[in-house]
């Protein structure tokens, strides 16, 4: 039983970045139509926010220390962050220490304008292309961005750290009732699961109670009809890009902790998020929800000992697996809408 | 001879009853229309018979096979052609090259394997194209592509496609359906010089009274899913049910 | 009439065969230590690269070109075709018939069950199927099989190794009954220096005759209905050809190749890694099809050509070699373009690539085969239908089959 439920504790973590990836692919494909492989360049973009916040914070300026003194015998010359000696010592420590959560601000305007650049820049370009034309040249994109990253940040993963105080694991069993150290969970993927409730509630409130999110709605439904009531959907279409990337970004933001950075992880993350897209349904957003939960904790089953020994391997395929089998057996994947894409 | 014959078809779309108890037969080498307001189930009726969708009840007899549950391209092997409402043609391949692909279905069945022969030495296959094509008055057009043809041109290629097959039954679903009147008359032209030259058996459906008096020896006419009455164009005109059910609508 | 071409094909095929056999001089075209030496592409490793790689496209644009199918999964045929020979030179013999006959085999009843269940869908479905296929076929060759993949290792030929139709004195490295296809002769004249490559050769011909089969296909009954196929699938159906069959042949077929050039890699460097399967991978013969022109019958190996040779120069020119070129120039303005042209240049490739990509799908759609056909029709200020490849003029945008 405490078995089970670390696994589902050890599945929702990933769960919950398939399904915020997810959900900001569908925005994409149910509002604008267009297929976006440069969309896991977006999660590493967000996950980059991070780690420039913590160089930005770190940068710092030479003073010589006269009571100290080096090797050579001269005077030591010691780094000051300009943080610290701007804001104190004790203050821009903690900036330092919680600079992952606050990349979420930095992040937001970033990626907004990252999505505003490309839906106006390329892909405006591209909704009446076939859809594999977009394939092809958000493919193209995801390349050159995954370049420009690489060239800037190097092609080695750069560690970031969670706050101190979400550090360290959390013996969750305890708290309902299973014996000590059965259920020892890190405390910041629990934060990670928290904090992609808030943001899928956040956007399924948006679309739900807002003005804005209903003509977008309706839109997604029927786009033709809104735009002859004479609502300009297109722009409303260019923000949805841009809160999609900011969703993508902030996934990535928080997800530094669990997994170092690296330039090629939007391509990882990618595949997997186009195989959590199918499986809940093309164009439905609960469906990516849940999708992306249902394979993040299927997959943390299949890595368990006891399961690897009956079925070696599944582990590294049951993702595909269950996608194969599900767009063989319900094209339509578990929640997605009559005529989206089909023959 | 009956060709094709309609029992009984019933089909539900949840609560809307499209068709209900359809019944209706096809006679050999005549041109029958079916007609109707819109929302009359003609075209559900035509998707049931070419296998695209499946009635709940009932059965569809061609030439006493059952077309139901089969591929459109079984149907199109048992000898039924379809002439679709905008004309459904090769966009990218020349004129010549639209016409080659039915030709080839016919001799070679729904699918044959044949990746070492070459198109330019199938001389009686070319042949039989070109002499489709003088037929359509197309010839001069054989390397167009076929996507930049004129749309009445559009409409005769994909009627040549069809003929070259010699079929046992041609449908035609609309064939003039959002033409204006001076191609309404070349196509109705094209089918009535087709009807002379070969004997052909065609079911039409159509809006247009004006198409379907042109052509029709019989005429079934279709309201709320359910024929109202089958006969001649001459007794059609002047029956009182259908003027109420129908031409009194288009006529005011 | 020769081979089943008429003229026109055969001058065309001509011309190719011409091109391949003297693709030695050709890249090459540079004098030994003369400063544009470094663009020459005349080594064996690479030309073998341009004529497998093309191999490789040729038969991806039989699928994509003809019938419009994007598959993002091809790398997986190509890594089972590289797995299959290298296993042929463990167990049988370092000869390299075999080695190929058994990399096709095996690559093409792999397609054909990757076809069979990705094809029971179309459009975007069907290219999310086959790049799930090869993610897991990718992921099953880095775990559980290593057994018989040999996992991060790569599988690779030992002195241990069985052999059992070799004798005991032969050497380590494959060869065509005997002559080895490292081995090479090598001319000097005129201050050049052309090298020709027995694996080059071997390669070369292979190349040609897939290229013959290639236009084979294209001219065939069988590719005239698979160009329905991207055209209208509807009218297809509804003319009486069942496309289900059609598009599996060609899925095969495109297999088959991919599983040559696959046991032609393993050939030239007996060694085969799982990376070869990777679904970036697949998205390479993408690029190199698309870039020459898909559906035309010489753009995929144009691309295929243009891609690994940049490849290569490009990885070749760091700063030094930028500051070489631009040592005129003022200090400043000099270290200005270095600095931007090296951002592109050596470790920048796959930046340059991703730009060119987008540029093509987003200006010419029809890749290099048109773009070479618009240049051509401006100077003789005819219609550009006039070229070698009119037949099969890409058409304005590629598609998937919906």
């Amino acid at each position: 039983m405490d078995a089970i439920f670390l696994q589902i504790l050890n599945g929702l973590d990933k769960g919950s970045a398939y399904a915020l990836i997810a959900l900001g692919l569908t925005l994409i494909f149910g509002t604008l139509g267009v297929v976006n492989f440069a969309h896991g360049a977006l999660f590493m973009i967000g996950a980059f926010c991070a780690v420039t916040l913590q160089k930005l914070f770190g940068l710092s300026y030479q003073v010589i220390d006269e009571t100290q003194t080096d090797f050579l015998g001269k005077p030591l010359k010691v780094d000051v962050p300009y943080l610290e000696s701007w804001l104190g010592p004790e203050f821009s420590a903690a900036l330092m220490d919680w600079s992952v959560p606050l990349a979420i601000l930095f992040s937001i305007p970033i990626m907004v304008v990252v999505g505003f650049v490309m839906e106006r820049g390329l892909i405006k370009h591209f909704y009446n292309r076939p859809h594999a034309d977009q394939i092809l040249v958000t493919f193209g994109l995801a390349i050159v961005l995954q370049e420009i990253v690489k060239y800037f940040y190097g092609a080695n993963p750069i560690q970031t750290g969670a706050p101190e105080m979400f550090k360290g694991a959390l013996d969750f069993g305890v708290l309902i009732g299973f014996e000590p150290n059965k259920v020892i969970y890190p405390v910041w993927r629990l934060v990670y699961f928290l904090f992609s409730a808030v943001v899928i509630g956040g956007v399924f409130a948006f679309l739900r109670f807002t003005t804005f999110g209903m003509v977008v709605r309706a839109g997604m439904a029927d786009r033709e009809t809104v735009g002859l009531l004479g609502i300009n959907i297109d722009k409303r279409f260019t923000i949805m890009f841009g809160l999609a990337a900011a969703v993508t970004g902030m996934a990535g933001v928080m997800y530094t902790p669990i997994l170092a950075p690296n330039y090629h992880m939007g391509m990882d993350f990618l595949v997997l998020s186009f195989v959590v897209v199918v499986v809940g349904g093309m164009g439905s957003l609960p469906g990516a929800v849940l999708a992306g939960f249902l394979l993040g904790i299927l997959q943390s089953f299949a890595s368990m000992n006891e399961v690897k020994a009956i079925l070696p391997g599944i582990d590294q395929i049951v993702i595909y697996l269950v996608a194969i089998i599900i767009l063989l057996t319900r094209p339509r994947g578990l929640m997605g809408k009559r005529g989206v894409m089909e023959e | 001879m009956a060709i094709l014959e309609v029992k009984g078809v019933g089909k539900r779309f949840g609560g809307l009853h499209a068709l209900s108890d359809v019944n209706l037969s096809v006679q050999e080498n005549t041109v029958h229309a079916i007609i109707g307001p819109n929302g009359a189930g003609k075209s559900t009726l035509l998707n049931c018979l070419v296998g695209k969708l499946m009635p709940d009840s009932g059965s569809v007899l061609f030439q006493g096979q059952s077309v139901l549950g089969r591929k459109p391209h079984e149907i199109n092997q048992m000898g039924i052609s379809r002439v679709f409402q905008t004309p459904e043609i090769f966009g990218d391949l020349s004129v010549l090259e639209n016409i080659l692909i039915p030709v080839f279905a016919k001799r070679d069945g729904a699918f044959r394997l044949h990746p070492f022969e070459t198109v330019q030495h199938e001389v009686a296959v070319i042949d039989k194209a070109m002499t489709m094509l003088e037929e359509v008055n197309m010839a001069d057009k054989r390397d167009m592509h076929a996507a930049s043809l004129s749309r009445g041109d559009k409409r005769r290629l994909e009627m040549a496609m069809c003929l070259v097959q010699e079929p046992k039954l041609l449908l035609l679903d609309e064939p003039t359906a959002g033409m204006a009147r001076a191609d309404t008359n070349n196509t109705i032209d094209l089918l009535k010089e087709i009807m002379d030259r070969r004997d052909i058996t065609m079911a039409i459906i159509e809006h247009d009274m004006h198409v379907v008096f042109s052509l029709a020896e019989r005429i079934t006419v279709l309201a709320q899913g359910t024929p109202l009455v089958e006969d001649t164009p001459e007794n059609i005109k002047t029956h009182p049910k259908v003027k109420e059910a129908y031409l009194g609508e288009t006529a005011a | 009439m020769i081979l089943g071409l008429n003229r026109r094909d055969t001058r065309f095929l001509i011309i190719v065969i011409l091109l391949t056999l003297f693709t030695p001089f050709l890249m090459q075209p540079f004098s030994e230590g003369s400063a544009l030496a470094q663009f020459n592409g005349g080594y064996p490793d690479l030309m073998a690269k341009v004529a497998i790689f093309g191999i490789f496209a040729m038969g991806f644009n039989i699928l994509f070109g003809l019938t419009g199918y994007l598959s993002f999964g091809h790398a997986a045929f190509l890594g089972v075709g590289s797995y299959s020979a290298v296993w042929m030179f463990k167990l049988l013999t370092l000869n390299v018939f075999p080695a190929l006959i058994f990399a096709v085999i095996i690559s093409g009843l792999f397609a054909l069950i990757i076809g069979y269940i990705s094809l029971q869908r179309s459009g975007i479905y069907f290219s999310i199927l086959t790049l799930a296929m090869a993610e897991m076929s990718y992921r099953l060759a880095y775990s559980v099989l290593t057994p018989i993949t040999n996992g991060e290792t790569g599988l690779q030929i030992r002195a241990t190794d069985p052999r059992i139709f070799d004798s005991a004195t032969s050497s380590g490295s494959p060869n065509l009954f005997g002559l080895e296809l490292s081995s090479s002769f090598k001319w000097e004249v005129l201050n050049h220096v052309f090298t020709f490559n027995v694996g080059f050769y071997f390669c070369a011909f292979v190349a040609i005759i897939m290229f013959y089969l290639t236009l084979r296909i294209f001219r065939s009954p069988f590719g005239l209905i698979l160009r329905a196929v991207k055209s209208n699938q509807t009218r297809l159906n509804y003319t009486g050809h069942n496309t289900r069959p059609y598009t599996l042949a060609a899925f095969v077929i495109s297999g088959l190749y991919a599983g040559l050039a696959g046991g032609l890699l393993a050939l030239m460097d007996p060694l085969a890694g799982a990376e070869r399967m990777v679904w970036t991978a697949s998205g390479e013969v993408v690029i190199m099809t698309i870039l020459g022109g898909a559906g035309t019958l010489l753009g995929p190996v144009l691309g295929a050509g243009a891609i690994k040779y940049l490849e290569i120069i490009f990885a070749k020119i760091n700063e030094n070699v930028l500051h070489g070129w631009f040592g005129f120039l003022p200090d400043g303005l000099e270290d200005f373009i270095v600095f931007i042209l090296s951002r592109f240049t050596g470790e920048g490739w796959h930046l340059t690539l991703g730009l060119m990509f987008m540029g093509i799908i987003i200006f010419l759609p029809g890749g290099l085969v048109q773009g070479g056909q618009r240049i051509a029709a401006k100077f003789r200020r005819k219609a550009p239908n006039d070229d070698d490849d009119s037949e099969h003029h890409p058409k304005s945008t590629s598609h998937v089959a919906e």
